[in-house]
């Protein structure tokens, strides 16, 4: 560590720091998409990964599509734009079939969603083979940019990031602003009231449990463009994913983006300085450490007991 | 901060939940043997106060003395070791176990995890549970899993289980609730016997039957006592027609 | 004495129950299966450890743990540890540059034993090591946790999250641990070759009766008041507490006993099979242990054990045969299990036992509050059904 002299820490904090925003950018959607279901609804869903997997294997399919049909810098959007919605609708049929006979259960949904990773992670190995795939990136995607000679910041990374902020953004104006968004904060905060003022609870339930899904889907395709995509991929990120969301608290929305951004930079930085394995121990760790004094998370509001 | 003979002595208590004072520099003593009702519109704070006396909620300021002893400072279960039982709103007794089972956990011996696992059902236990059964009228019932209770049934069960602790302050958060009229009845007296050697604090929306029990009423409103006296003199009160009983 | 006698056999059909696995383990198997098959079962029955544990834990205090492979792991590193030390003498590692210490650290270009592997080149030590460092560790995360009220769902995920952690640290030291091959080429317990045919069937028997310790263990710490009241916390935490027990006493105590009784399976389960490797530490092993008790019944001690024994001899043939379907299959499992038959095969047993009216005495667990029984086997008030 002390090798390095000042000019070259700071330029390595600056590269490692843009290399955490990629992980950021895809912890953030991840947990944000967690954070929807877990937080609004208490619903843990350990297929979670797996439904970044499903985003990150359309953007797959579009990819092959592109190239066999010379589209390779138009489909891009397009494949996002699918990945989201086949995720969504994956995610509202499992909703109809299982999870919504399992909401008085948590710890029972916990099981059954593992049950449906280890499903979902056989149709991809059966449909899409063992062995890890990727997606031809369009031209534009390719390269980096560079603001001085020693800083080299990839332009995947960027975009990534810079589409994790509009998702954000956009599922704040939702929950927010919209009428939807109002049903699904009434039915958290409230079901019996929901229910007699008429919302379908049922269904809010159902675009809740989708909603989060699909943005899972888009975390999928963000993250085609930083690596491949294998049948255990979604596995990787899920703990990680839990554990934004656990140390964010669960149910702030703000809680989830500085959790994000806090714990994949401390991973980033430490995994530079110690070995890749040991730098997520030890960012697993000091979460854990953290929890354990704190367990509603960083940003739980006190709730009347 | 001074000492007193009274068993209970809440001074100055306030909770605060992000600014809304839900009990309000509350002021209140409750003698040996006595049956205090505590009455009030809703959202006036008596069971918040149950709530801070037993250490559910924690709270902002105020001290509250058992027999002297500070119990903001302890825990739920040390509260209840050192003799004040609460009873909740809705019926919580455990549903799984048999009424005799309910009462015998609630028997204040084997409270440490070595205590339990070796803890003998001696016969001092099965008298106790039985002479308890008798006073909450479910004699008959012990070996009926408390699930298939009749509600009026399970607010007993929970009274049993609290008798059961030997408490020297027993609270009752409205213990008639969807009950008959001959339950009432029952439970009248059931509390009129407990409270010659404790105190008893009782909250209650039934009038008739505060009228029956209580030896001096309370009156909350808004986190702050509004009256306090004999039913009789609390009923006077214009303040209290006013706000809670109605003309 | 009778009444904890009577407690430990588990009243009239706890004691059948019993006899009949206690006669399936120790008779029926041995002589009916080759001594290959046999090991397979051995393996099965340390597993079994873990899913006992979990009935105590899971089953009756409502406390899940996605990480019970760390105690199986933890079990069984200490084991291996001896055992590997005792491998690793001057003599057979001549070869070495630096001979008397395990392959994997001269591999790694360690020079000397490092200190914590020092105290296990000692069996008594050892065996306390299995039994005390879990339990320990168990106990530093249950104070920290069960203390802050952390419970249900994100206590499952740190459990997770602490598996994780520990198989990367074990995978990733692999100096001091052997890494992702684990500790192997393990050979002698103090002298007595665990390779041998005689040394196997004997392993396979102590494995088998210390199961069935566990078993009444368990079943003496369930018929106590510990048991009710842990019963009584799983549905209502808050009068538990109400009525005066420190609730998180109670929980930090059922979760070192099943780390415990999990380490054990673990120890065991290196004798038995000669290694002991991180992949039955981290988030798949722990999770794969909870649908063996899921399967069996999650509040049945023997039906834990019955689960172990079945998903385990289906994941080898099908995973030979089909191990493409293996998969589906096991994600179809958790989920028909979670969602149709909660109290797994005991229950469904239960269910028509009762019909057939077989049995007096039902012990029915809890699924979502509504009616349900406790039978109390040291209870002395006289049956009804």
């Amino acid at each position: 560590m002390f090798e390095y002299s000042m000019a070259e820490i700071g330029n390595i904090v600056v590269m490692q720091g843009f290399s955490g925003l990629s992980l950021f950018s895809v912890l953030l959607l991840m947990a944000l998409g967690l954070a929807i279901i877990f937080g609004q609804m208490g619903v843990i869903n350990m297929a979670h990964g797996e439904f970044m997997a499903l985003g990150a294997y359309t953007t797959v399919l579009f990819s092959r599509f592109a190239v066999s049909h010379e589209l390779v810098s138009h489909y891009f959007v397009f494949a996002i734009a699918a990945a989201f919605v086949v995720a969504f609708v994956v995610g509202y049929l499992i909703e109809y079939g299982m999870i919504r006979h399992l909401y008085k259960r948590p710890l029972d949904t916990l099981l059954a969603t593992w049950g449906l990773s280890l499903v979902m992670q056989q149709c991809f190995r059966s449909g899409f083979g063992a062995k890890e795939v990727s997606a031809t990136l369009p031209e534009w995607l390719l390269g980096s940019f560079k603001p001085t000679p020693d800083i080299d910041i990839p332009i995947n990374g960027v975009f990534v990031m810079v589409l994790a902020l509009v998702v954000t953004v956009g599922v704040g104006l939702f929950m927010f602003r919209s009428r939807w968004g109002l049903r699904m904060r009434a039915t958290v905060q409230n079901r019996v009231m929901a229910d007699a003022v008429g919302i379908n609870t049922r269904k809010v339930d159902r675009v809740t449990f989708a909603l989060g899904c699909g943005i899972a889907g888009v975390a999928g395709a963000a993250f085609t463009t930083i690596a491949s995509t294998g049948p255990t991929t979604g596995s990787l990120y899920i703990v990680d994913s839990f554990m934004v969301v656990v140390f964010g608290g669960a149910a702030s929305l703000l809680g989830t983006i500085t959790s994000a951004f806090g714990i994949a930079q401390a991973q980033s930085i430490l995994q530079f300085f110690m070995t890749s394995s040991m730098g997520k121990v030890a960012t697993l760790m000091v979460i854990v450490g953290i929890l354990m004094l704190r367990p509603e998370g960083l940003f739980a509001s006190k709730l009347r007991k | 901060m001074s000492n007193t003979d009274f068993v209970l002595a809440v001074e100055d208590l306030t909770v605060s939940f992000d600014g809304f004072k839900a009990v309000d520099a509350l002021t209140m003593y409750v003698d040996k043997n006595e049956l205090r009702v505590v009455i009030g519109p809703n959202g006036a704070g008596k069971t918040t106060l149950l709530d801070l006396i037993c250490g559910k909620t924690r709270s902002t300021s105020g001290s509250i003395k058992f027999n002297n002893q500070e119990l903001t400072k302890l825990s739920e279960h040390e509260i209840v070791r050192s003799g004040v039982g609460r009873k909740f709103q809705t019926p919580s007794i455990y549903e799984n176990l048999t009424v005799y089972q309910n009462l015998e956990v609630s028997f204040p011996q084997g409270r440490t995890v070595f205590g339990s696992l070796f803890f003998r059902r001696s016969a001092e236990v099965a008298r106790r549970v039985r002479s308890v059964a008798e006073e909450i009228f479910l004699d008959e019932q012990l070996e009926m899993e408390a699930a298939l209770l009749s509600h009026g049934q399970k607010q007993w069960l929970e009274i049993g289980m609290l008798l059961m602790q030997e408490p020297e302050l027993l609270m009752l958060d409205e213990p008639v609730a969807g009950m008959s009229a001959k339950e009432r009845d029952q439970t009248a007296d059931l509390l009129k016997r407990i409270c010659r050697n404790r105190s008893v604090i009782v909250i209650e929306h039934d009038m008739e039957f505060v009228e029956r029990i209580a030896h001096k009423v309370t009156v909350l409103h808004q986190g702050r006592i509004l009256a306090e006296g004999t039913m009789e003199k609390v009923q006077a009160d214009d303040r209290v027609i006013e706000v809670y009983l109605g003309h | 004495m009778t009444s904890y006698f009577s407690r430990l056999l588990g009243g009239r059909e706890g004691a059948i129950g019993l006899a009949l696995l206690a006669a399936l383990l120790l008779m029926v198997l041995p002589l009916s299966l080759d001594l290959f098959r046999l090991g397979l079962v051995g393996k099965y029955i340390t597993y079994a450890f873990v899913a006992v544990s979990l009935v105590l834990l899971w089953g009756n205090g409502g406390i899940l743990s996605l990480g019970q492979g760390v105690f199986f792991g933890l079990g069984g590193y200490c084991m291996a540890m001896f055992l590997k030390l005792e491998a690793s003498d001057p003599v057979s590692t001549a070869i070495q540059s630096t001979p008397g210490i395990p392959d994997f650290m001269d591999w790694n270009q360690l020079t000397a034993l490092p200190w914590f592997w020092e105290p296990f080149k000692s069996l008594s030590f050892t065996i306390v090591a299995i039994l005390l460092v879990p339990t320990l560790f168990a106990f530093v995360i249950g104070f920290a946790m069960f203390k802050r009220r952390v419970g249900g769902v994100y206590f499952a995920i740190i459990t997770q999250a602490v598996a994780l952690i520990l198989s990367i640290l074990i995978v990733g030291q692999q100096g001091y641990t052997g890494g992702v091959n684990g500790i192997t080429d393990l050979k002698t317990l103090h002298g007595w070759d665990i390779r041998t045919d005689s040394a196997k069937y004997i392993l396979y028997y102590v494995s088998a009766l210390l199961l069935l310790g566990c078993i009444l263990l368990s079943r003496g710490i369930l018929g106590s008041k510990f048991g009710m009241l842990l019963l009584a916390m799983r549905d209502k935490e808050e009068r538990v507490r109400f009525s005066g027990y420190d609730v998180s006493d109670f929980k930090i105590f059922i979760f070192c006993v099943s780390a415990m009784i999990s380490a054990i399976g673990g120890a065991m389960f290196t004798l038995q099979v000669g290694f002991m490797s991180p992949s039955f530490v981290g988030i798949v092993p722990s999770i794969e242990m909870v649908i063996f008790a899921a399967v069996g019944g999650r509040m049945s001690l023997i039906g834990a054990v019955y689960g172990t024994l079945l998903v385990n001899f289906g994941k080898t043939m099908f995973s030979e045969t089909y191990p493409e379907l293996w998969l589906f299959l096991m994600g179809g499992l958790f989920i028909a299990v979670v969602m149709f038959f909660p109290n797994g095969l005991a229950g469904i047993y239960q269910k028509y036992a009762k019909r057939s009216g077989l049995l007096r005495r039902m012990m029915q667990p809890a699924t979502n509050g509504s009616c349900a029984r406790i039978s109390s086997e040291s209870k002395k008030m006289g049956a009804r059904t």
